[in-house]
């Protein structure tokens, strides 16, 4: 048997806003994939550090803070620096469209996804990118 | 009605059934926006057990289901209070001068996240967040200039801040008596609500015990030094927006408000020394007659608990009084300009249940914080409702509806239930602590998803109405970067400043006091005359209580 996406779905910042995380986390486990999710209020080091020893494939990131521009690129460089550049980053949250142009541009992203995009979707990407 | 005339209505509705039933429905669920199944029609029949005098009564009259005051809108229209705060003081300072010079007649001021979560600015968790979803705030010097020109006895402020509320009142209170004005003739509200962060905000920082306390220490302090503050927030707002239903928010909301009641009367304090300042916070989401019909449930129930089951006498402890804000939930990415459109349907629910202040959502709020041009629509929204489309001449007029009133009872009855549950599972604090209300909530927020993916619901531009080739053509507020450097920079100034020995003796002294009964807002009040920075209080307190952990579930 094939091994299970894992996913880690993560709440970095400080902003308490869960209902997308924890939606989207229901959501990829129904659609067959391993979920983990870190709970709020993560550092950019606790949310590389999950996914490193989780093992993940993907981490999806929630931010409703404004912190978007701060924390992608942060995540992403930590990844780098652990040699997990593989793991894939995509995210979600109240960001302006330029915002997400340039995260997804500058590589700080693989996919946003944002408010309307369906679970079917969003587990959709998943199946056809990793 | 006598029996006579409800046999004669029953038997209309009998043969009306007979010539409707061959009729063809839509396909469509006919359900609230909350998932309460709804009838077609509603009659006589559906009310038959109301008893006016008891269960609506009069305006301003027990039980208060019509209003909780005697002349509502008629005597003064609810406060337009927009939620407002971005960048630094020195920026939000100019946003309430621009609202209040355009008619807006309270302040309510947002934190952005480090202030709300307690990190002063400088704090590495506070990188990348200061000022950007409401105002950065670390000491009494940033608060004087948030309210620099706006005289403090003119004005009622409301702030939104929970777990670290104490030290944000006392700053306020201490910019009070920079400008000599006695903290007797303060009004406002501070939100103070830790039960709904737990449930649904989740902007906690101590666990809940110490953070009761701190709580009923501002009871007390208010009711000899702050009479005109609103000490609680009851805040049913954050519950539906992390995806309750309308009863689960009625539900959760006053279920908190009790635990309240009955924390403030366990430390000794009489109810009606209390009751009267508590105040409550609901949404206003898509579902019209829903929201009116929660309103109305909600004073009932309020005033018949507190008379009934914790003795109130005085009628001020009866009374839910609430302000309201549109639901930022039910607002779309899509074809923003629409998001307009729902904030006058969702105020005007608000108006028709009798909210005593009211927040419009601006459209843009879903990209961004919002530019002053959409802030004027929402605020011009309200104004509209007030003063062009007759909603405010007659009290609570939608009263005797059948199906009103049958709603009512209805979320009632369902509140109830939940009132029960949460008393089998020992109380608030322990049905937090098993997991109850957030799953509850989870689940709701995960069914409303479903329907929406499965166009069971329909959300108009983002499922259906879809417009393929959309450019977004509005302008978005900016906050510039270089806002953090300049409010990290004027804090260190600040500490290289101040008188750092005073700073350490108050600190000291607060965390003696923490470890001991007594009352803790006097000491914070001195921390913050000192201009001991609000991250440096909350520090001094987590060595003392510790802090909240949440177990992560979804």
């Amino acid at each position: 048997m094939a091994r299970k996406i894992r996913v880690l779905v993560a709440k970095p910042g400080l902003d308490g806003h869960d209902r997308g995380a924890r939606v989207i986390a229901r959501g990829l486990r129904d659609a067959g994939m391993e979920v983990v999710y870190t709970g709020l209020h993560q550092t950019p080091e606790q949310v590389v550090e999950a996914a490193i020893q989780e093992d993940v494939d993907v981490v999806g990131l929630s931010i409703l803070s404004g912190a978007h521009m701060t924390l992608f690129p942060k995540i992403c460089e930590l990844l780098r620096e652990n040699d997990s550049e593989d793991i894939k980053v995509i995210g979600g949250g109240t960001m302006p469209e330029e915002d997400v142009k340039e995260l997804v541009e500058k590589g700080w992203a693989a996919q946003i996804f944002t408010p309307g995009a369906t679970l079917e979707q969003i587990a959709k990407w998943i199946y056809d990118n990793v | 009605m006598s029996s006579d005339k409800l046999k004669e209505i029953k038997q209309g509705k009998e043969n009306w059934l007979e010539k409707r039933s061959q009729m063809k429905d839509r396909d469509f669920k006919f359900e609230t926006v909350s998932g309460l199944p709804v009838n077609d029609i509603y009659t006589p029949e559906d009310i038959k057990d109301l008893d006016y005098m008891k269960d609506l009564g009069f305006p301003g009259q027990y039980p208060y289901t019509r209003g909780v005051q005697s002349n509502m809108y008629r005597g003064r229209l609810w406060t337009m209070r927009q939620f407002a705060g971005f960048g630094t003081a020195r920026e939000s300072n100019e946003r309430f001068k621009f609202l209040l010079n355009r008619g807006q007649t309270g302040l309510s001021v947002a934190f952005d996240m480090p202030t709300i979560m307690g990190y002063d600015s400088d704090h590495p968790r506070s990188l990348g967040e200061v000022g950007r979803v409401g105002v950065a705030i670390d000491s009494l010097a940033d608060m004087e200039t948030l309210f620099d020109g706006i005289p403090l006895e003119q004005v009622s402020t409301s702030m939104t801040t929970n777990a670290p509320a104490s030290i944000l009142w006392c700053m306020y209170i201490a910019t009070g008596e920079k400008q000599g004005v006695a903290s007797e003739k303060l009004r406002g509200t501070i939100q103070n609500d830790i039960l709904k962060e737990y449930i649904a905000q989740k902007s906690w920082i101590f666990p809940p015990k110490p953070s009761m306390r701190l709580i009923t220490d501002i009871f007390k302090y208010a009711k000899q030094y702050v009479p005109k503050w609103n000490s609680v927030s009851i805040s049913g707002y954050h519950i539906r927006e992390a995806g309750s239903t309308a009863v689960q928010e009625l539900a959760f909301t006053l279920a908190d408000g009790f635990a309240y009641v009955e924390a403030g009367m366990e430390v000794g304090l009489d109810v009606d020394d209390f009751a009267p300042r508590l105040s409550f916070f609901f949404n206003s989401h898509n579902d019209f007659f829903e929201e009116i019909a929660k309103y109305r449930a909600a004073r009932r129930i309020w005033a018949r608990r507190m008379k009934e089951k914790y003795g109130a006498k005085d009628p001020k402890s009866l009374l839910c009084r609430f302000h309201t804000q549109t639901a930022g939930c039910s607002l779309t990415a899509q074809q923003p300009e629409n998001n307009i459109v729902r904030t006058a349907f969702q105020a005007l629910a608000a108006v028709l249940g009798g909210t005593q202040s009211l927040h419009t959502n601006s459209m843009d709020e879903v990209l961004a914080l919002p530019t002053e041009k959409s802030v004027q629509i929402a605020l011009r929204t309200q104004q509209l409702i007030a003063y062009e489309t007759g909603a405010a001449n007659v009290m609570d007029p939608l009263a005797g509806s059948y199906y009103i009133e049958s709603l009512t009872d209805k979320m009632e009855a369902e509140a109830e239930k939940y009132f029960e549950e949460i008393e089998r599972r020992g109380g608030v604090l322990a049905s937090i602590d098993q997991n109850y209300f957030q799953q509850e909530i989870a689940d709701a927020a995960y069914r409303f998803q479903k329907d929406v993916d499965k166009k069971e619901k329909i959300v108009v531009g983002v499922n259906e109405f879809v417009d393929e080739d959309e450019e977004l053509d509005i302008e978005l507020l900016k906050i510039d970067p270089e806002l953090e450097q300049a409010q990290v920079d004027h804090l260190k100034e600040l500490r290289s400043k101040r008188d750092n020995n005073r700073v350490n003796d108050t600190l000291d002294a607060l965390k003696k006091a923490a470890s001991g009964p007594d009352n803790l807002i006097p000491y914070i009040l001195d921390c913050v005359r000192a201009y001991t920075t609000q991250g440096e209080i909350i520090d001094t307190m987590r060595e003392v209580f510790g802090e909240y952990k949440e177990k992560p579930t979804f």
